[in-house]
């Protein structure tokens, strides 16, 4: 127990490096996936046959296979189809379009729980199609996601913490960096698994206060995924 | 008079600081139809678990023919095999048919053989009328079906005293008869019944005593004749006059002759 | 390398890769069940207990829960990597699984317990005959999404030098020079594991399924 407790004091300050590397991480990949999950729903739910197609087939892949394909795909694959992208990219673009395949079916249940009388009832005043979901859809499915949406962020920091494998220098590369030096495996892990611990259950904390604030009385989904 | 088979002597239940009944005294005879009426809340659903040992009473004993069933080292399981149990809500497993349902106690706690609890529960359906319905699931038959399944389910255990708890009261008005003509048929047989409904036309019908509880305590009783037509207290009339209203003037008004 | 070789040297990759999710996946279910029960009807000890069990272990990356039980499996008995990584699979499973067979168990209702115990049943016996019979035909939907996050977390134990699918790629990939082609193939056969896994659990699903349950 002292070992775990040694390391974790001489090299909190490189932890606490690689943790805001990993919060990095989070929140972009979180962003990305925002907006093409966002985007993906829509598409799902509405786009003509041929986008839907597409859509299904782009969450039922990245569902579907490790992220760390997606991601060794990304760094090691794309530079022989010509992209070659740094690290710290790769590590964002496998962790953005992963992610958008799981926000997309939180998107979609909430866009599917305000049902087609909205979308009439818009129509019915004139709006297009297009219209009636950017000014009538999605403003109520943006807040009736947020309960079940508030499970990703906590799920994707937890997902980050394999990118270390192609060097990006998140905790996790800390934590490895820390296991060579001391030869101490065991107790250089647990000592990160306690910063990954405070750091969920931080984000917990603050999702579940955003939560509490964001809830309209009485205008919320059948149930909240668990 | 018959031997009593169930004594209960100063039964008292508490949740906390809330009395849910007090100081009860009640014996049973062997064969007799007993029903428990009065407002809810009052702690009559809680003495029927009471009497089943599912809920723990706080103080005073219960006693099965000779024995004390209340007691430390008493066997819950074993008192339980005696006393059968009828739930308002039915409370079928969900996951076995009908047969299923009520041959499960015979080979898994009586550990009869397969063959003789498949011909025991069979015969049990047909008690209740049901033997057509035996290979059908919980979700595909009617409340009263699923509630006479669950009658047949408690008698395979040839139990001493049956426990009604409500047993109509989830149900739809056009399926209540079936359900009464099910637990008439057993008290003519001379199966042992204590009963909590709001029926008053099957208690004056087929108690041999009523017993009017409320607000914990046992405020009379005596026979249907008696409580319904002269009764002592005032509290009685005035439960019995409420009761009459909310389900229909008729009920009262037959048999008195 | 030609077609031939390079199939089966992928193959065999696959069969590493099922391997480690044949061990992992009914181990977890095994504790996770095991401390379900534990945390539904035990003492309150035992609540807090199997609890705190639930709420460490998966808020911890999988990856580092690995790393941690792998290095104290294999330091404290001698096994192979492919061992110690599928058991410590298991167990970083076993909490997720619990809270699956935990949220099923207590789905069903608390009247069915009851139930069982008025015709005499001891607790064990309903929850044996009662209880767990319609656990797990609730659990299963849930289980399958859980089966094919085991499958995709056996990428992990790549990490640990397990020669699965994910580092037959890799070392294709090298001698090859042909990463995109060797990932591709990688990433379809998880597809294919999931594809069929789920599909397949559907299928049991369906046919478990008790008529016009409510």
């Amino acid at each position: 127990m002292v070992s775990w407790f040694n390391i974790f004091r001489e090299y909190l300050p490189s932890f606490l490096q690689g943790a805001a590397v990993t919060l990095e991480l989070t929140a972009v990949g979180l962003l990305i996936g925002f907006v093409l999950g966002l985007g993906l729903a829509v598409a799902r739910t509405y786009g003509p046959k041929w986008l839907r197609v597409i859509a299904i087939g782009y969450l039922e892949l990245f569902r579907g296979t490790p992220l760390l394909v997606q991601l060794f795909l990304i760094y090691y694959g794309l530079p022989s189809l010509g992209l070659t992208l740094s690290q710290t990219l790769s590590a964002y673009l496998a962790l953005g379009l992963n992610s958008a395949a799981y926000q997309a079916e939180y998107f979609r249940g909430a866009i599917q729980s305000i049902g087609e009388s909205q979308m009439t009832a818009g129509r019915a005043i004139g709006l297009s199609r297009w219209k009636t979901i950017w000014y009538v859809i999605l403003p109520q499915a943006l807040r009736l996601v947020i309960p079940a949406w508030s499970n990703e962020p906590i799920s994707l920091l937890k997902t980050t913490a394999v990118v270390f494998l192609i060097a990006v220098q998140d905790l996790m590369a800390k934590a490895k960096r820390a296991a060579t030096d001391t030869y101490d495996p065991i107790s250089s892990y647990l000592a990160v698994a306690v910063v990954y611990l405070v750091m969920v259950f931080i984000l917990n904390e603050v999702l579940k206060y955003l939560e509490r604030k964001s809830r309209i009385p009485g205008f919320e989904m059948e149930s909240k995924k668990t | 008079m018959s031997q009593p088979i169930l004594t209960i002597k100063n039964l008292t239940k508490k949740y906390g600081e809330n009395v849910v009944f007090h100081d009860i005294n009640l014996s049973v005879n062997e064969g007799d139809t007993i029903v428990i009426i009065g407002p809810s809340g009052t702690g009559k659903s809680t003495l029927l678990r009471c009497i089943n040992l599912l809920t723990r009473s706080d103080a005073g004993e219960i006693w099965l023919d000779d024995k004390e069933i209340t007691c430390k080292e008493c066997d819950e399981d074993k008192v339980r095999q005696h006393i059968g149990m009828v739930f308002q809500n039915f409370l079928l497993f969900n996951h076995l048919t009908a047969l299923e349902n009520v041959r499960l106690g015979l080979t898994r706690v009586k550990h009869m053989n397969p063959a003789d609890a498949q011909l025991k529960a069979m015969q049990e359906l047909e008690r209740v009328g049901l033997q057509d319905r035996a290979g059908h699931y919980p979700g595909q038959l009617s409340g009263g079906q699923q509630q006479r399944v669950a009658i047949a389910r408690a008698l395979a255990m040839d139990p001493r005293v049956m426990l009604f708890d409500e047993p109509t009261s989830a149900l739809d008005p056009e399926l209540i008869g079936e359900v009464l003509e099910v637990m008439r048929k057993l008290a003519l047989e001379g199966m042992t019944m204590l009963v909590v409904t709001h029926e008053m036309g099957f208690a004056r019908e087929v108690a041999d005593r009523i017993v009017f509880l409320e607000k914990g305590s046992i405020v009379e009783e005596g026979s249907p004749n008696d409580l319904f037509y002269h009764p002592k207290n005032e509290r009685t009339r005035e439960f019995l006059w409420k009761i009459t209203e909310l389900y229909g003037k008729k009920d009262t008004e037959q048999g008195n002759g | 390398m030609d077609v031939a070789s390079f199939l089966k040297y992928i193959a065999s990759g696959t069969a590493y890769t099922i391997a480690v999710t044949l061990i992992a996946l009914p181990s977890g279910l095994v504790i996770g069940t095991l401390f379900a029960l534990a945390n539904v009807y035990g003492g309150k000890v035992i609540q807090r207990l199997t609890a705190l069990y639930s709420t460490i272990m998966r808020g911890l990356p999988p990856i580092v829960l690995l790393f941690i039980l792998y290095f104290i499996v294999s330091g404290s008995i001698n096994l192979s990597p492919f061992w110690a990584g599928s058991i410590s699979l298991g167990i970083v499973t076993s909490a997720y699984q619990m809270e699956i067979i935990r949220g099923a168990i207590l789905s069903v209702s608390g009247g069915q317990m009851m139930a069982a115990r008025a015709i005499g049943m001891n607790k064990i016996q309903a929850i044996r005959y009662i209880i767990l019979p319609q656990t797990v035909r609730l659990a299963i939907p849930p289980w399958s999404n859980e089966a094919a996050i085991v499958i995709k977390d056996s990428s992990l134990v790549y990490a640990l030098g397990v020669p699965e699918i994910l580092r037959r790629a890799q070392l294709i990939s090298a001698s090859t020079q042909e990463p995109f082609l060797a990932f591709t193939a990688a990433a379809l056969i998880y597809f294919i594991l999931v594809f069929v896994t789920n599909r397949s659990l559907d299928a049991l699903e369906r046919r478990l399924r008790i008529p016009a349950n409510p």
